[in-house]
Formats: C-alpha cells, sequence, structure tokens
C-alpha cells in the first residue's frame, strides 16, 4: 500500500501558506512565455486559473464543451460566496471560517488545505469588485452579508439570487481579456477524451472537436483539470445536462487516484421531482433557509386532507404543523447544514408526512417572513429564486407556501490532490469541484464558489509554478510525440466500438437506469445489502450498455448523442467505484449515511478511530477490483467531535 | 397532450435547410419544452432516425445556452423565461407548434437549431471587462458604492448573453447585449476607468461582426428573457457620444501643441 503524501509545509497551521509561497520555486518573465498549460473547464476554477495563469505570462489553452466559457455550471450557483472579512463586526475570523468549514464537512477534511480556503477568501472578494462583480450593498455604499447553513455569523457575499452568475461573468471578463491579448487560446465546443502521460508526467489531451467530430491532440507542459462534479451520475440532479466527469476518470484511468467518491452533497431544497419525462432537477437557493420555514403537517389526518385538495396549507394552524427543524435543532433551527436537513426531510417523508403528489416534499413557508419584512423586501432578496420557482410548478411562493425536497447537488469527492492541488500524476492538477480536498464527507453553503475561485486564482498559480520550475529546460511538447497517437487511436477505438454496438435502446434509456440504481441504493441512505445489490446491477447495466446501446449520426458531425454516450461509459464505471467506497466506509459522515450506523436521535455515527482517512482509489484495469489508499487525517489544531447542531 | 411540430432540420452549416413535420403524443403539461424535444428524439432515435440537434445545457434558465424561434419569438411566448424554462401548458393541446433557430447573419446556423453565436466572447473580448490582474487590489469596502448604482448595475449585468435580442430585432442589432456590458461597468466606479475606450471598442468590434443598427423599436426588450431593459442602449448611446466627443476634443487639443 502505497503511503499518500500530501506535502504539508511544516510549521504551525496558520503560517504554512505564507510559508509555502516564501520557499515555493518561480519561473522568470522569459521562462513563462515558454512554458504551455492546458486548461480544462472554464467555470469559476478553470476560467479564474486560466486567466491568472495568461496574465502571469504562461501560454494558455482551455477547453469547454460549452459553446462558450461564460456557459459553464459555475453560472447557476445562487446563494452566495463565503469569505472571512469580518464586515458585520459579529464576530468572524480566518479562524472560525476555518472551524466551520471542516466542522460543517464532518471532520474528513484536511487542516490545511481549509486553512488556506479560509486565508484566501478574503482576497477572493476583493478581486471580484474591483472586476465589477456588482454584490449587493448597504445604503451607505458598503457590502452587505447574508447567513448560510452550518454557520452563526453573516459572511456570505450575494448577488441577489445569482450570485455565480456574476462571478463566473467576472472570471469570463479576466479570461476574455487574456484571450485577447494572445496569452489565452479558447478550444470551445471540445470534450476532452483522455489525458495524455509522456515518460510519466501529464503532457496533453485527447479532444473532440464537437461540431467537426475530429479527434484532436493537444500538448502542453502541464495539464490542470478543472471539470466540475459528478452528480449527473444520478441521472437528476441539479447539474447542467453536459456536466461530466469524463476528464477526471479519464486522468483516473491514467493513473491519477480518485478520492472519497461516495461523498456527494444532496441539497435540501429542490423542486421536488414530479413525471417520468423529468431531464433534471432546480435547486432554491439554500439562502431561502434565512427566512423560510421548513414545516410539515404534525396530524396525518391533515396530511390526507391536503393530499385531497380539501384544505390549503395555510388552512392548518401553526401548533398542527410540525417545523421539524426547529425541533431537532433549535441552536441552528433551519440554517443546519444541508446533510442534516435533507435527512431531516427524508426521515418525515418517510414517516409519511410529506406533502404534495407524491408526498415526497415538504413546505418551505415564506408567510411569516412577508409579514415581518414585508413584500417588497423579501423580493428584492429573493425575487428571482420565486419567479424561477412559479415558473416551474406554476405557483406563485408570495401565496402558497413552496414544495421542496432534497437532490443532488454537488460532489465533495474528486481526483485525490496534495497541497499542491497535484494529483498522483505529475504535472496533472485538479481544482474546484473536480477534486476532493476542502469540503469533506459534506459542503457547506457558499463554500462552493469560494473554493473554486480560491484554487484559479490565488493558489495553482503559486503552486504550479513550483513545478514548471523544473520544466523549463523542456522543449515544446511535440502532439506527434507516440503517446499522443496512442491515446488518440485508443479515444477513436472506443468510440467506435460504442456506435457499433447492438442498437437497442438509446443512451438516455441507460441513464435513466444508472440513476435509479445510485439514487436508491448510494443515495441519502446506505446500508450493506443494498450497496451489494446495487455492485450486481451495475456490473449488469455496464454489460447491457457495451452490448445494447444505440447511437444515431455519424462520429464526424455534431453528433449529441455520441457526446452522451462517452459521459455515460464513464458514469456508470464511476457508479461502482462510488458504490465500493460506500461499501468500505462503515461509518456514517456528512452526507454518507450508512443506516447501520447512527445515534439513538437517528444522527451520523461517526467512528474516528476506523476511518478518519481518505479513500484514495488506484485503477488497476476495467475488470479489476480498484485498490484502496489511505491517507490518515491528522487533526491538530481541532478536536474531534460529535458535530452537534442542537 | 398532443402537438403538431414543424422543426427546422440542417445538417451542416453549408447545407439546405427546410422545415420538417412531427407529430408529438402523450405530453405532460407539466414538462418543459425541451422534455418535449426530449420525448421527440428519443422516438426519432427508436425508429432508426437523426434526432433533432437543439442547444440547451443548465435547463434552469441561466447559462443562456437555449435559444430557438418559437411560433416566431425568440424563446416562444411567455415573456421573461428562456426557452428551457418554458413549460407545455403554455401551449394548446393539439396545437402546431414552429421551431426555428435564431436567424442572424452575425450568428450562422451550426446545425438544425443550433448557432454559432461566438460573436458575442469576441464582443467581450475587445473590452467587456475591467482590466485588473488577480491580487493586488485594494480592499472590497474602500470604495463605496452608492446602493441605486449598485442595483443598476446589478440588472444590465444579469445578461445571459442568448443572443434573443439580436433574433428578435429585424436589423439583427446587438445593442442590448452591448448596453447591458457597458452599462453594467460604467454603473461602477471600478469600471468608469476605461469606460469611455470601452464603449468605443465594443462598438467597433460590432460593427466588424455583420450585426445591424438599433432602429429603436424596443423588440429586443419585450424579447430578452431577463427583461434588461432598453435604458441600457440610452445609457451606451450617451457613453458613446461622450467618448467621442472628448476623444475629439483631446485630439485637436494635441493637434494645438
Amino acid at each position: 500500500m502505497t503511503l499518500l503524501n500530501a506535502r504539508i509545509p511544516e510549521g504551525p497551521l496558520a503560517d504554512k501558506w505564507k510559508a509555502y509561497k516564501s520557499g515555493c520555486k518561480l519561473v522568470n518573465p522569459n521562462n513563462k512565455r515558454k512554458l504551455d498549460i492546458i486548461v480544462v473547464g472554464t467555470g469559476l476554477a478553470g476560467a479564474s486559473a486560466a486567466a491568472t495563469l495568461g496574465e502571469l505570462g504562461y501560454n494558455v489553452k482551455v477547453f469547454c464543451y460549452q459553446d462558450t466559457p461564460r456557459r459553464a455550471h459555475s453560472i447557476a450557483a445562487q446563494g452566495g460566496i463565503n469569505s472571512a472579512k469580518n464586515y458585520q463586526n459579529d464576530g468572524d475570523s480566518v479562524y472560525r471560517l476555518f472551524y466551520d468549514t471542516i466542522k460543517g464537512g464532518d471532520y474528513r477534511a484536511r487542516e490545511a488545505n481549509v486553512y488556506r480556503l479560509a486565508e484566501v477568501s478574503t482576497n477572493i472578494i476583493d478581486l471580484c469588485v474591483a472586476q465589477g462583480v456588482p454584490f449587493a450593498r448597504e445604503y451607505g455604499g458598503l457590502l452587505t452579508n447574508r447567513s448560510f447553513g452550518g454557520a452563526q455569523v453573516s459572511r456570505t457575499f450575494y448577488a441577489r439570487g445569482q450570485t455565480g452568475q456574476q462571478l463566473l461573468l467576472g472570471a469570463y471578463g479576466a479570461l476574455s481579456r487574456q484571450i485577447a491579448a494572445g496569452k489565452v487560446e479558447l478550444c470551445n465546443r471540445r470534450d476532452v477524451l483522455d489525458i495524455v502521460v509522456v515518460d510519466g508526467k501529464a503532457r496533453g489531451v485527447i479532444a473532440r472537436n464537437l461540431v467537426t467530430g475530429e479527434i484532436e491532440r493537444h500538448a502542453a507542459h502541464t495539464v490542470v483539470l478543472a471539470n466540475g462534479g459528478y452528480g449527473n451520475v444520478f441521472f437528476l440532479s441539479t447539474n447542467a445536462m453536459g456536466s461530466n466527469v469524463t476528464p477526471a476518470w479519464s486522468a483516473y484511468r491514467k493513473g491519477a487516484f480518485f478520492a472519497n467518491p461516495s461523498f456527494t452533497q444532496i441539497h435540501p431544497t429542490c423542486i421536488p421531482v414530479h413525471g417520468d419525462f423529468q431531464s433534471k432537477l432546480t435547486l432554491m437557493s439554500e439562502s431561502l433557509r434565512n427566512d423560510g420555514r421548513i414545516w410539515v403537517p404534525a396530524k396525518m389526518r391533515d396530511v390526507e386532507r391536503l393530499r385531497n385538495r380539501e384544505i390549503q396549507p395555510s388552512d392548518i394552524p401553526d401548533q398542527d404543523r410540525d417545523y421539524y427543524l426547529e425541533r431537532r435543532y433549535p441552536a441552528f433551527g433551519n440554517l443546519v447544514p444541508r446533510d442534516v436537513a435533507s435527512r431531516a426531510a427524508k426521515e418525515r417523508c418517510d414517516a409519511g408526512f410529506g406533502v404534495g403528489s407524491t408526498g415526497f416534499a415538504v413546505f418551505l413557508d415564506f408567510a411569516d417572513a412577508i409579514k415581518r419584512k414585508g413584500h417588497d423586501t423579501i423580493d428584492a432578496l429573493y425575487g428571482n429564486l420565486f419567479q424561477m420557482y412559479e415558473q416551474i410548478v406554476a405557483e406563485s411562493p408570495y401565496e402558497k407556501p413552496m414544495m421542496i425536497y432534497p437532490a443532488v447537488h454537488y460532489t465533495m469527492g474528486g481526483l485525490w490532490v496534495d497541497y499542491e492541488l497535484m494529483t498522483t500524476i505529475p504535472g496533472l492538477y485538479a481544482i474546484g469541484e473536480c477534486n476532493f480536498s476542502d469540503h469533506g464527507a459534506n459542503r457547506l453553503g457558499a463554500s462552493a464558489l469560494m473554493q473554486g475561485l480560491a484554487d484559479g486564482y490565488f493558489v495553482l498559480p503559486y503552486t504550479i509554478g513550483n513545478y514548471l520550475a523544473n520544466e523549463i529546460h523542456t522543449p515544446r511538447i511535440d502532439p506527434g510525440l507516440p503517446e499522443f497517437k496512442a491515446a488518440a487511436d485508443e479515444v477513436t477505438d472506443r468510440l467506435n466500438k460504442m456506435k457499433n454496438a447492438g442498437g437497442k435502446e438509446p443512451v438516455d434509456h441507460y441513464h435513466r437506469r444508472l440513476g435509479k440504481i445510485m439514487w436508491e441504493q448510494c443515495g441519502m441512505a446506505r446500508n450493506d445489502a443494498g450497496l451489494t445489490e446495487a455492485l450486481y446491477l451495475l456490473t449488469e447495466l455496464r454489460h447491457d450498455y457495451a452490448k445494447d446501446v444505440k447511437i444515431p449520426g455519424g462520429m464526424d458531425e455534431y453528433n449529441p448523442e455520441l457526446e452522451k454516450a462517452c459521459r455515460v461509459a464513464d458514469f456508470i464505471d464511476l457508479g461502482e467505484l462510488m458504490v465500493r467506497d460506500a461499501l468500505q466506509r462503515r461509518e456514517s459522515c456528512g452526507g454518507h449515511f450508512r443506516e447501520e450506523y447512527q445515534t439513538n436521535d437517528g444522527e451520523a455515527l461517526r467512528n474516528d478511530k476506523e476511518f478518519a482517512f481518505v479513500a484514495a482509489w488506484e485503477f488497476k484495469g476495467r475488470d479489476i477490483a480498484a485498490v484502496m489508499h489511505r491517507e490518515e487525517l491528522q487533526f491538530k489544531e481541532i478536536k474531534l467531535s460529535q458535530r452537534s447542531y442542537k | 397532450m398532443n402537438f403538431k411540430l414543424k422543426i427546422w432540420r440542417q445538417k451542416n452549416a453549408k447545407a439546405k435547410g427546410g422545415m420538417v413535420s412531427y407529430d408529438v403524443t402523450g405530453i405532460s403539461p407539466d414538462s418543459s419544452f425541451f422534455e418535449m424535444l426530449d420525448t421527440l428524439n428519443q422516438q426519432l432515435i427508436i425508429g432508426g432516425g437523426d434526432p433533432v440537434a437543439f442547444d440547451h445545457d443548465c435547463r434552469e434558465g441561466i447559462c443562456g445556452t437555449c435559444s430557438l424561434y418559437i411560433n416566431g419569438r425568440p424563446h416562444g411566448p411567455v415573456k421573461g423565461v428562456t426557452t428551457c424554462q418554458l413549460h407545455m401548458r403554455s401551449f394548446r393541446d393539439g396545437e402546431t407548434i414552429h421551431i426555428e433557430p435564431w436567424r442572424a447573419r452575425a450568428f450562422p446556423v451550426i446545425r438544425d437549431l443550433i448557432v454559432d453565436r461566438s460573436a458575442f466572447d469576441r464582443i467581450i473580448q475587445a473590452g467587456g471587462y475591467v482590466s485588473v490582474n488577480s491580487g493586488g487590489v485594494p480592499d472590497a469596502n474602500s470604495i463605496p458604492v452608492p446602493k441605486h448604482d449598485s442595483d443598476s448595475s446589478f440588472d444590465a449585468a444579469t445578461c445571459i448573453g442568448c443572443g434573443a435580442c439580436v433574433a428578435s430585432c429585424s436589423n439583427a442589432a446587438a445593442m442590448l447585449f452591448i448596453g447591458a456590458k457597458v452599462s453594467h461597468l460604467a454603473l461602477l466606479p471600478q469600471g468608469r476607468v476605461e469606460a469611455a475606450k470601452r464603449v468605443q471598442s465594443m462598438v467597433a468590434r460590432m460593427d466588424e461582426l455583420g450585426f445591424g443598427s438599433c432602429s429603436n423599436t424596443y423588440a429586443c426588450e419585450a424579447e430578452c428573457p431577463k427583461s434588461i431593459s432598453v435604458i441600457n442602449i440610452a445609457r451606451m448611446n450617451r457613453e458613446f457620444l461622450h467618448a467621442k466627443v472628448f476623444s475629439e476634443k483631446e485630439k485637436i487639443i494635441r493637434e494645438s501643441l
């Protein structure tokens, strides 16, 4: 078993990053011009990294499957971005943000990485404001904040319900500036289908041009993956339709370890599933829990009367409502972390108290807030979210409480990276959601935007220099090398095989089957029997898919079904690894809830003695079981304790 | 619900396109427009046909990937929403629905309903940003910004870059798109520094790329899924005029020295 070395700098926690920055190698401007970097993905992490690396003087090539970098799914993040600015003078600090993030992640994240994240969080807000991001402000002209789950301070900066959009447009602006300056080359409408490794180092990618179908080879001194999360393994999720794991999964197949794949986040406030034809789920920002109160009827009779449409939710008097989060967690109330809120909703619905046509929904009620703050204030805070809800559900949250249910939203697991954000393949980096590093077993709200931008603007630009300083004598990498040809041939071969399969059912059919297995056996609650069954079902699915998938159209033309087919093939393989990871982790922590391991009152029961480690999986071949490596987590600063929000 | 669809089919940028009819049946009124098209595509694939290519991604109205002229209107009949947020309950059972790609010289068709909107990227590259590098910027609260300005800036900044404004305009002008970006940045002290240069380069780039000119019909505002106001066009025109006059004045002064 390899011992994974996270290469965390020595010294006290608060000084590690400072010490690293003072000691890391630098590349002089003349040499930066001679070094090429590939960045895959243009969300917050990818766009901010590509722009910053371009500013520094490197030659950057950036890839996205969308038609333009501005459409990456970071754009859909609603609620906000955390930062330890303490502008509210309510007791916030770098240490508190660090502490909340470690605790929120249920003590399964690395202290040093999280501390650095909290530290650079303040730089992010400064930079975004300088870029012209129109954050919400007070009448005095200064920035305002809101509260988010898992924290008792207000540290979340926001731009109405469109924070992700505004931050991404800031990064997209910075990226556009570098494209105009000729420092970044944009390769849009490209799927990255393989990573090329030459003499043990990542040296390029194989991409498919989605418009022409051409299989292209791109070479560079180093490759940065920023391809986002893999929530679409569940078919229904809040991810964009095109969000996929393929670049990260290709890296895994080439030797990069994949860490904690089973750590997925089920977000408590999404619009419930309403039919078989459904293609995706829509999130309603966590910020709504600042003012919305979550409840279900306390009496079964009211549940039935609601379902038969004999009464309206507003007809149920306050004493007959069960505000179950406020009841179970008086200290944090409706603002408990996401995993806790999701499980509590599931518990009530499983007990039969759910509302809506399917019984799998709970109320998120704004009546009290509207009475207290007025219609206009609520509108200013959540206007676009209410409008979005009304558009989808055809009911106004001003008149009737929203109905919500948990849905797959974010994946904490991802490529294993060290302190420098490098994977186990030298020269291959992973940033943003596609790495595993900062959120442990559960991500707190408003922390994803923070991590994506921290990695891209402020961390990677330093750490990548430490690697590239040793590459200044390496001439430009030639995409004609045999390793590139072999990788390109392998990709073409893989596509051909899929294209020439039996042709029974379209890709979506298999994707739905995959989603159903994952949601039922590896979703909000997991157990040994279910997971074991899932392994069997996934193997069966994998065989059916290889044998029978039906892909219309040609290879050398715009072919969305072929794109989907590649993505789903990787999702099926990933699903299996997620299940294996969930099986081995015989404890409950954060978003990973094993039914066998819970306290008497149904809370997650961690096992720090045996499981305070990161599970990093090594690929051994498609039909051979992956091998697990451990990175033991050291908690020097924070005392491990049972997470309590009561 | 049942519908008759008439959809623009075009193999690639060079091929000749045409409208083709399809029937879809048993569609839920709660299904989204794209879920209806998904159903059609699944039928086409199973039947050995060629599925309809259309652009879509987030399906929650924010990424701006989706387009489509539906019955002659960008993003369909409902005001203030993108195609992905359109639901079939907004149509009559049995209705014939015409579906076409954006039509504009600057947005050539790639396949079926997909067009190339990279002209928008090139306009932004001409100056739709504030020229600051990562790092070395002042504290975020060091420059107070009046809430009103900040809010107006945000309203303009909500543009999703979908191109409905261009598609709705009889001249295929991109004035609302540029106006929104120019306003977003010009209203903030951080963006003010480069405001004059920005508006001139963006407008020049727009002209180069083959977009038409504005004739004040306000169709763009009416069809914008984010309801971005034409006030932003007025603001851009003022910025532009100011920049031009100012730069002329500068030139005269410089030459007279």
